[in-house]
């Protein structure tokens, strides 16, 4: 059970000191995040010798991962000593696409920088220059800081995720729903784990939307999931494959993909008409249940059912078990995002969790919110920006929700049109960091392509060379990885400490990176001297957002160095009983209701439905069933391998052999029928784009539902255009769509495409990178 | 009880989610490069119908001959790498006849003694 296991742990070896010697080793306890980018940040212990990493071990006497680690983080240094990785800055010196690149100065690079920086301010705007980032990357406040406080642009944008469709839907909904964000709680926020008397253990989960064992989404370690199904957690999952987790759940959905939403509905449904629901939190916290009761009839679960491809008994049993289990907890994913109604079934499931009680109780949705209320979010900076200039965020005139900063990034599709049309005014400088769009986050890759290449002036930061990079970069700075950096993990409790052991060449971290270049563009807003003092800025950045809770802390970064995890003591269950959430310090909700909103007063201000509703993805077989006659699979993507994350890690030996190519699983009826076998290249083609991928054979599948691997790109293939590292040979995204999303501007159909298999032939093979790089996009 | 009795792993199967984790610790414990092999090697089957309707999804690592149970880091009182990063913390390490009594008291267990 975890909090036993950290007494079994042998103290002889096991210190709690931050540093020690262990023989030729000087050993570090410390945490690790980014690069290579992952969302968790477990506990590790460093050995090194001779200024270079040489071991890592999981920290087994951290509360977090209890020496757990993923096969990521045990061959870091397979990856940190690559001798792929980029080492020193570099300026092109042929033509984009070309991959001629020659070593400079970071004294020349950021001159370089600070010269076109200038320039397009004074010309054309600050507006003008967009910087962005991926995601999983230790980069999440810094990036923006930069962004707003030295480029002095609103415009800081998640690389170009069609509809935001990564987390901002949910934490969008969830603000204007009750004014934060929901967590499964596993007892991650109490230092003694399992053995807190205060925590309970969920009596079910709902996992929607991701297969967290692999993903690990959001901050969470998905294998405390099957810490708490040792001890009797039971699941229900929706997921349209049969997942390790989903084969364990007394309840699997197999879902259509991008119909979850008329699941949940439907299980709303149940819950009210069936009286399930907790009538004591509904009468004093939950404001519109008249309203949502009524939503809810337009859901029966026959109808929800069909749309779905499952029983409607499934529905009824997975509603009852939910509503009765006390408690219940929801882990929600990415996938939750990747609908065109992303928004409406997170409103769902925050709905779900409110009428049935589990919100804020111990085994619960827990809301959250960082340790020490530190600035890690997106908004770190933006009150460096002025009114006027917030207006110019690309995405605010179409969206009031982007306005109103909930979750301040200017919006994906929106930046890719301006650069396209010049509207409302030009994109004249990319600033890259660790993000590689065109291999991994961008739907419709090839368009993304031809838009990054027209930007005059882009900056690359990252680890490895990567596509982007080679296709649209003209300087490139080579950023540390995680030992090589002084820096922290908060997201959301405890907080973290990340300390530097070694340097690799001329990397510099992604925080030395920020200040230096502040420093010369605005030196007033960069004070601090070095990425020590940065760093305990940011510990101590607290309640800019929030009043009271949690308390802010004027620890520095040398001290929590030498705690390596901190557990603030002001972590409390059922806070909106004790006046913890509000503004006003008065119990409830921060919402205008002070209550959670099953019907969204903001949204019926805005003119959006204020109730959670379902709309089928638009292009399926219900949507375009003439187009479905031609395209007649249903394509999923974006399924977690163990060995990647996302686009990265395709140069490291050790993790390509597990994984050595692209993987589409087709159901065996399906593959039969196309006379396909294991191991066979298919393509897998739509209105928009091909790639090929290997088949696996799923028999867990629905027939005509296909599930397609993304991030793919082959470091070992040529660098220089056409080949382009064969960014679009497989990928993916070569079938997605830009520019179609909710009406909020958030959430995107990544997850839900249509599509056709056949087999590649001697005849239809070809490279579509070459195809695409010589045209010139799609 | 034999003072040179030997050790094993048991393996609760009931709770392998096939992470691979072991797998890579033991290859850099091992020094094993891309290509050199495995001194430990997930095996998969499913996810596989069952008669009842359910499908079933087995993992299970078997230790290779290469597997010395690391031999030195339990000397200086560590676990082998791979019970130690387990990401299910489904492996134990123990002497044989203490395992062999934990595998009789819960099913879906398997009992290794590599070396």
């Amino acid at each position: 059970m975890i909090g036993n296991e950290l007494e079994g742990v042998n103290k002889e070896v096991y210190k709690t000191d931050w540093q020690w010697q262990e023989g030729e080793y000087t050993v570090t306890r410390t945490n690790m995040w980014t690069a290579p980018g992952c969302h968790n940040g477990c506990s590790v212990l460093y050995y090194t010798k001779d200024g270079k990493v040489e071991k890592i071990e999981g920290d087994p006497l951290s509360p977090y991962n209890q020496g757990r680690l993923c096969m990521r983080c045990l061959d870091y240094c397979e990856t940190a000593n690559h001798p792929d990785r980029l080492k020193y800055p570099l300026k092109r010196v042929g033509e984009r696409g070309e991959n001629k690149w020659e070593r400079i100065s970071w004294d020349e690079a950021y001159d370089t920088i600070v010269e076109h920086v200038r320039d397009i301010q004074e010309n054309f705007g600050p507006e003008c220059i967009v910087s962005m980032q991926g995601t999983g990357r230790n980069i999440c406040w810094q990036t923006p800081y930069l962004s707003y406080s030295a480029f002095n642009s609103p415009n800081f944008v998640l690389g170009f995720l069609s509809g935001d469709a990564c987390y901002l839907p949910r934490t969008t909904i969830g603000h204007c729903f009750m004014g934060d964000f929901m967590v499964a709680d596993i007892s991650q926020h109490l230092e003694r784990r399992f053995n807190d008397p205060e925590y309970k253990l969920p009596e079910y989960i709902l996992i929607v939307g991701n297969n967290p064992l692999v993903s690990n989404g959001d901050g969470f370690f998905g294998h405390w999931i099957v810490d708490a199904m040792k001890e009797g957690t039971k699941l229900i999952v929706l997921d349209p494959s049969a997942t390790w987790l989903a084969t364990k759940a007394e309840h699997w959905l197999r879902v259509r993909p991008g119909t979850d939403a008329a699941v949940i509905l439907a299980m709303l449904n149940v819950i009210i008409n069936e009286d399930l629901y907790d009538h004591d939190f509904v009468e004093n916290w939950c404001y519109g249940f008249e309203e949502l009761t009524e939503r809810v009839q337009e859901y029966p679960p026959e109808k929800a059912a069909k749309i779905a491809w499952i029983e409607p008994e499934q529905i009824v049993e997975a509603a009852r078990a939910f509503a009765k289990a006390d408690p219940a907890a929801i882990q929600w994913g990415l996938k939750v995002d990747q609908t065109v109604c992303g928004i409406p079934l997170a409103h769902g499931l925050l709905s779900m969790a409110a009428i049935c009680g589990d919100i804020d109780v111990p085994g619960g949705c827990m809301i959250p919110r960082c340790a020490y209320d530190i600035s890690d979010s997106y908004g770190c900076g933006l009150w460096n920006v002025s009114d006027e200039m917030m207006q110019k965020m690309l995405g605010v005139e179409t969206s009031p929700l982007h306005a109103l900063g909930f979750d301040p990034t200017a919006n994906g599709d929106t930046v890719l049109q301006a650069i396209e049309t010049d509207e409302p005014y030009p994109i004249k400088m990319l600033f890259i960091q660790s993000t590689n769009p065109i291999a991994n986050m961008a739907a419709d890759a090839p368009r993304v392509y031809n838009a990054m290449r027209k930007v005059p002036f882009n900056v690359v930061v990252d680890v490895f060379m990567t596509p982007t990079a080679v296709a649209c970069a003209d300087i490139i700075l080579p950023c540390g990885m995680s030992s090589e950096r002084n820096s922290g993990r908060v997201w959301w409790w405890p907080l973290r400490s990340i300390v530097k052991v070694n340097e690799y060449y001329e990397c510099k971290s992604d925080e030395q990176i920020i200040l230096e270049l502040g420093k010369r563009l605005e030196p007033e807003l960069f004070p601090w001297e070095d990425d020590v003092e940065l760093m305990s800025w940011w510990i101590q950045s607290g309640n800019r957002f929030h009043a009271g809770w949690p308390a802010k802390t004027d620890e520095t970064f040398d001290e929590l160095k030498e705690k390596v995890i901190d557990w603030p003591n002001d972590w409390a269950y059922k806070k909106y009983e004790k006046g913890m959430l509000r503004d006003d310090g008065e119990p409830g909700f921060n919402t205008n209701s002070g209550k959670c909103e099953l019907y969204l007063t903001l949204f019926e201000a805005w003119g959006f439905d204020p109730l959670p509703y379902y709309e089928e993805p638009p292009e399926s077989p219900i949507s375009t069933p003439e187009l479905f006659e031609e395209y007649p699979l249903v394509l999923t993507t974006g399924a977690r391998t163990w060995e990647y994350f996302h686009s990265e890690e395709r140069q490291v030996p050790r993790l390509r052999e597990s994984h050595p190519d692209p993987l589409t699983d087709l159901h065996p009826d399906l593959a039969a029928e196309l006379g396909v076998v294991a191991g066979d290249w298919v393509w897998v083609e739509n209105m928009r784009g091909k790639c090929k991928q290997r088949v696996r054979i799923n028999a867990s599948l629905h027939p005509k539902v296909v599930r397609s691997e993304h991030g793919w790109w082959f470091p070992e293939r040529e660098a220089a255009e056409p080949t382009l590292f064969g960014v679009f040979d497989s990928n993916i995204n070569n079938l997605t769509v830009q520019g179609v999303t909710g009406p909020t501007l958030y959430g995107a159909p990544y997850a839900n495409q249509i599509c056709k298999v056949y087999p590649v032939t001697a005849e239809n093979d070809a490279s579509m990178s070459e195809v695409i790089t010589t045209k010139g996009g799609n | 009880m034999a003072a040179d009795e030997k050790y094993g792993i048991l393996i609760d199967y009931e709770w392998c989610t096939g992470c691979h984790s072991c797998e890579m610790a033991c290859k850099v414990e091992l020094g094993l490069k891309e290509g050199e092999g495995y001194g430990i090697k997930l095996h998969e089957d499913g996810p596989t119908l069952m008669p009842n309707g359910k499908y079933e999804y087995l993992y299970l690592p078997i230790p290779t001959s290469l597997c010395d149970l690391c031999a030195a880091r339990t000397e200086m009182g560590k676990l082998p790498t791979c019970v130690h990063h387990c990401q299910a913390a489904c492996m134990t390490y123990g002497k044989v006849s203490e395992l062999a009594e934990k595998a009789a008291a819960k099913p879906k267990q398997c009992l290794f003694v590599p070396c």
